[in-house]
């Protein structure tokens, strides 16, 4: 079955639906999700939206902006981060006026709290910045635009897993799509199309990250022979649930929570004096692994996944209960603690990648010498780039507003003049063979295994802290399983919600996204932000002050054998124009 | 340990009736029940069909019947079923949704039911804004929008947030938690006997809107409310409330919608639609 529409948006978490909430005001336009819109991880986001409203302190968004870059340490496009946070202030008031139930002042603004490497003039102190609605500002977001998409009549298509993109060269013609109820493919043919599919943390083994977020866009876009950016910049949240990874917010430690190590001692005064506990989140991991590396962790036996605590008991119940209810539910629920009474067990957690498709600050997908015309990308699976090496806490539920709306903005414009391109004849070809080989009564091993191996060898050997060693170790382990997954077969053969299949797929984004993830991480030899390198501590502006482009070498004719296409690594520049890069303390 | 989850498979395709079927599992007492449903599926039978995301109760797609409740997946820990129940889980689709394959079932309703109480903000004219942060200098301040001043919420971003007290803002959290997982639509009792009951979550996200102090309020969404199949059905049996992953209030809400139906009518000399009152 084939779908005309001038634009077709893949995901509809925030910048998914942000995007069509903006572009549907005066195009045709479909939501493709392999969700309900209102499952989608958008609504897991907890703290705040950083902006600067000033509503509780002075602010700016050029301090903002100079935060962002110095958190991703001098990886970030400055000008890019400016528009962030210029932006950031038009789409809080937009969303309030949508009707998203913000906290509130006792002025009947919008409540805002502070939150890691968020500051006052260009680092002084920490600066109340985050816009939040309790600990669920994510869900907010999520419900108030699904909610504006119902009253405008954005057309859904609600279970349909994106499999490949068509093009016509370097243009959009479609994407190719599976109906999850029927087992039917539909194509939809399109002058734009956006993807907004989220992240991949479930590559990791201890990860904040959905089921869902498998990396679906990037997977697509990568085997399509379009390069990744920056892929070896992968953000560990420092307190995940001990073991199940389920986030426990900065929020906590913006309104005063404090880490501990196995002697009670508040150890971020060693590793950040200034901003403490409100450090950037890859030196507040780096600290709990380095305590944890000396014994100082709970248990005290140097393992990786050995923890500590999260102390917020001296906040008092009734700022628990108000400030973090759904955290001291979680804690409640899965450890049986209460945070008011007992510290939380926390370690650090995968949780956010700054890579993705690389793209311009309207969405649009170029690798700076390529433009992609009418593709675009916009979330967390986009790397626009401002969050350079390190994401800030709340810039991500920022970078999904902002250019969520920008992309909308943008394909609003592009497709009034824009032509549909010609359907290639077989455009759904490569999943028919696909699907036809994975249910050709062959026995196979169960995908279990697989996921499992991945997800170990992406945690063990590209987490926090790396060496050489460990990253040849997790290419050459993700490749081998790379060629198992050609074994695979599927067991369930039906064509109606065959939930086998989708996972399937998934599995082959993963394993894409991680292969491409180590070899950029072994690649890239300095630490900068969430990259951290044993064998090369330092940062080194001279030589690598520049993203990583890496991207499949002929992904046409590797079809044949998938798993034989290798990864080819060029550099893009970084805009420095702003501010210049310098060390970076807190 | 090992437990034994018996869950109930429906394929329409292939199976003239649901039947139950045994797995045995090996699980860790503090696991979740979803993970034992991913253990299965992964490495014991591909075929079984469920739908989970988030794994730790906010996105609302695990909801299913454990041990007779209607509950999370995500939410309900091994250990303490066990504890409660004993060693035997067993799980069923949702109620009151047909079944579309194991534990999967078709929302088409639930979320038609949500979608007819205009589930969006219905700013009312002339509210008070900030000025906005646009300029650095700018100091925060309230400023009454004209009446005759656009309402769109494009023309407005160029002005500051609406004005809200944290004590107006404190009316509606309650009914701001809701997921959408269908668990309290399932759980139910009214719609046993009556399917065309718009259901509690769709009441909740009615009240979300209702008493939020920027919208228009009740008048929008009172066809659908004040209704023979709205508010009225609804028995004070607290099955919703009880069912809640998110432990909203769901049947006291419903109450003061009620309530403020009732007070709406009474104002204005007119009598409520439930199907049985007579005007006098």
């Amino acid at each position: 079955m084939v779908h005309e529409y001038d634009a077709v948006i893949v995901g509809a978490g925030g910048a998914g639906l942000y995007a069509a909430l903006e572009a549907s005001k005066t195009a045709k336009v479909a939501v493709v999700s392999k969700l309900y819109p209102s499952r989608s991880h958008t609504g897991a986001a907890q703290g705040g939206i950083g902006a600067a409203l000033g509503n509780l302190d002075e602010d700016k968004p050029e301090w903002h902006a100079f935060d962002t870059v110095k958190g991703g340490d001098y990886l970030v496009d400055q000008k890019a981060a400016m528009i962030l946070a210029e932006d950031a202030v038009r789409a809080v008031y937009e969303l309030e006026h949508m009707g998203l139930p913000f906290s509130r002042t006792e002025n009947g603004l919008i409540a805002q709290r502070r939150f890691g490497g968020h500051t006052r003039n260009l680092g002084e102190a920490p600066v109340r910045r985050s816009c939040y609605a309790a600990d669920r500002t994510g869900h907010m977001i999520l419900q108030t635009l699904y909610q504006q998409c119902i009253k405008n009549n954005v057309q859904f298509y609600d279970e349909f897993q994106t499999v490949d993109i068509l093009l016509e060269g370097t243009k959009v013609a479609g994407i190719v799509t599976l109906e999850l109820k029927t087992g039917e493919i539909h194509i939809f043919r399109a002058k734009a199309v956006l993807f907004a599919t989220g992240g991949f943390g479930r590559m990791f083994k201890v990860t904040s990250n959905a089921l869902a977020n498998t990396g679906d866009g990037p997977g697509v876009l990568a085997r399509a022979g379009i390069p990744l950016m920056d892929m070896e910049f992968y953000q560990f949240h420092p307190t995940g649930i001990l073991g199940m990874g389920i986030l426990i917010t900065e929020g906590v430690r913006g309104e005063g929570g404090i880490l501990r190590n196995n002697s009670g001692e508040p150890f971020m005064k060693r590793y950040a004096p200034t901003l403490l506990d409100l450090a950037p989140r890859d030196m507040v991991s780096r600290a709990i692994m380095t305590e944890i590396a000396a014994g100082k962790g709970i248990r005290g036996d140097k393992k990786i996944d050995d923890y500590v605590f999260l102390d917020a008991t001296h906040l008092g119940r009734e700022t628990v209960e108000a400030k973090i209810p759904d955290i001291a539910d979680f804690c409640r629920t899965y450890l049986g603690i209460d945070p008011a009474e007992k510290p939380m067990p926390v370690q650090p957690t995968a949780d956010y990648a700054m890579g993705g498709i690389p793209t311009d600050v309207d969405g649009r997908v170029t690798d700076g010498t390529t433009l992609w015309e009418g593709l675009y990308a916009a979330g967390e699976c986009a790397c626009v780039s401002v969050h350079g090496a390190n994401r800030l806490g709340t810039n991500s539920l920022v970078d999904l507003i902002v250019f969520g709306r920008r992309a909308g903005q943008d394909i609003a414009r592009y497709v009034k003049n824009a032509k549909l391109s010609a359907l290639p004849e077989d455009g759904a070809q490569r999943f028919t063979n696909f699907r036809n080989k994975l249910t050709d009564g062959k026995k196979g091993p169960h995908p279990g295994p697989l996921y499992k191996e991945m997800q170990e060898t992406m945690m063990a050997n590209v987490g926090v802290y790396r060496t050489e060693a460990k990253m040849k170790q997790a290419v050459k382990d993700v490749q081998n399983l790379r060629h198992q997954f050609a074994e695979l077969r599927l067991e369930d053969t039906s064509r109606q919600f065959n939930s086998d299949l989708l996972g399937i797929l998934e599995l082959e984004n993963l394993l894409d996204l991680s292969y491409i993830t180590a070899v950029s991480a072994l690649n890239r030899q300095e630490s900068r932000g969430a990259h951290s390198r044993e064998d090369f501590p330092e940062r080194d502006d001279g030589t690598w002050l520049k993203h990583t482009l890496a991207g499949f070498e002929n992904p046409h004719t590797s079809q044949q054998h998938p798993a034989e296409a290798q990864v080819a690594i060029r550099y893009k520049e970084v805009d420095t124009s702003v501010w210049t890069p310098k060390p970076r303390t807190y | 340990m090992n437990i034994t989850v018996r869950i109930q498979r429906y394929n329409p395709q292939m199976d003239k009736a649901p039947y139950n079927q045994d797995y045995s599992v090996s699980v860790q007492p503090e696991d979740r029940v979803l993970d034992a449903l991913i253990e299965i599926k992964r490495n014991l039978d591909g075929s079984l069909a469920f739908r989970r995301s988030c794994a730790h109760g906010v996105c609302g797609s695990d909801a299913m019947i454990i041990n007779g409740k209607n509950r999370l997946a995500c939410k309900t820990l091994i250990q303490d079923v066990v504890q409660a129940e004993g060693e035997l889980v067993s799980i069923q689709p949702l109620q009151h949704l047909p079944v579309e394959r194991d534990l999967m079932v078709n929302q088409d309703t639930f979320f038609s039911n949500y979608r007819s109480v205009q589930p969006f903000l219905l700013s009312k004219a002339g509210l008070s804004t900030s000025q906005g942060n646009f300029t650095p200098a700018a100091a925060p301040s309230t400023t009454l929008i004209p009446d005759d001043a656009p309402q769109t919420p494009e023309s407005l971003a160029a002005r500051g947030e609406y004005i809200q007290s944290p004590e107006d803002r404190a009316l509606f959290d309650e009914a701001t938690k809701c997921i959408l997982c269908a668990a309290c639509y399932s759980a139910c009792p009214i719609l046993d006997k009556n399917p065309n009951f718009i259901g509690p979550a769709a009441i909740v996200q009615a009240a979300r809107f209702i008493f939020d102090s920027r919208d228009t309020g009740l008048e929008p969404r009172l066809k659908v409310l004040d209704n023979p199949d709205g508010v009225w059905p609804c028995e004070n049996h607290f099955e919703c409330t009880k069912a809640c992953p998110r432990e909203i209030k769901i049947t006291k809400l419903i109450n003061q919608t009620n309530r403020l139906i009732k007070k709406y009518r009474e104002e204005r000399g007119e009598v409520i639609n439930d199907g049985v009152a007579q005007s006098s």
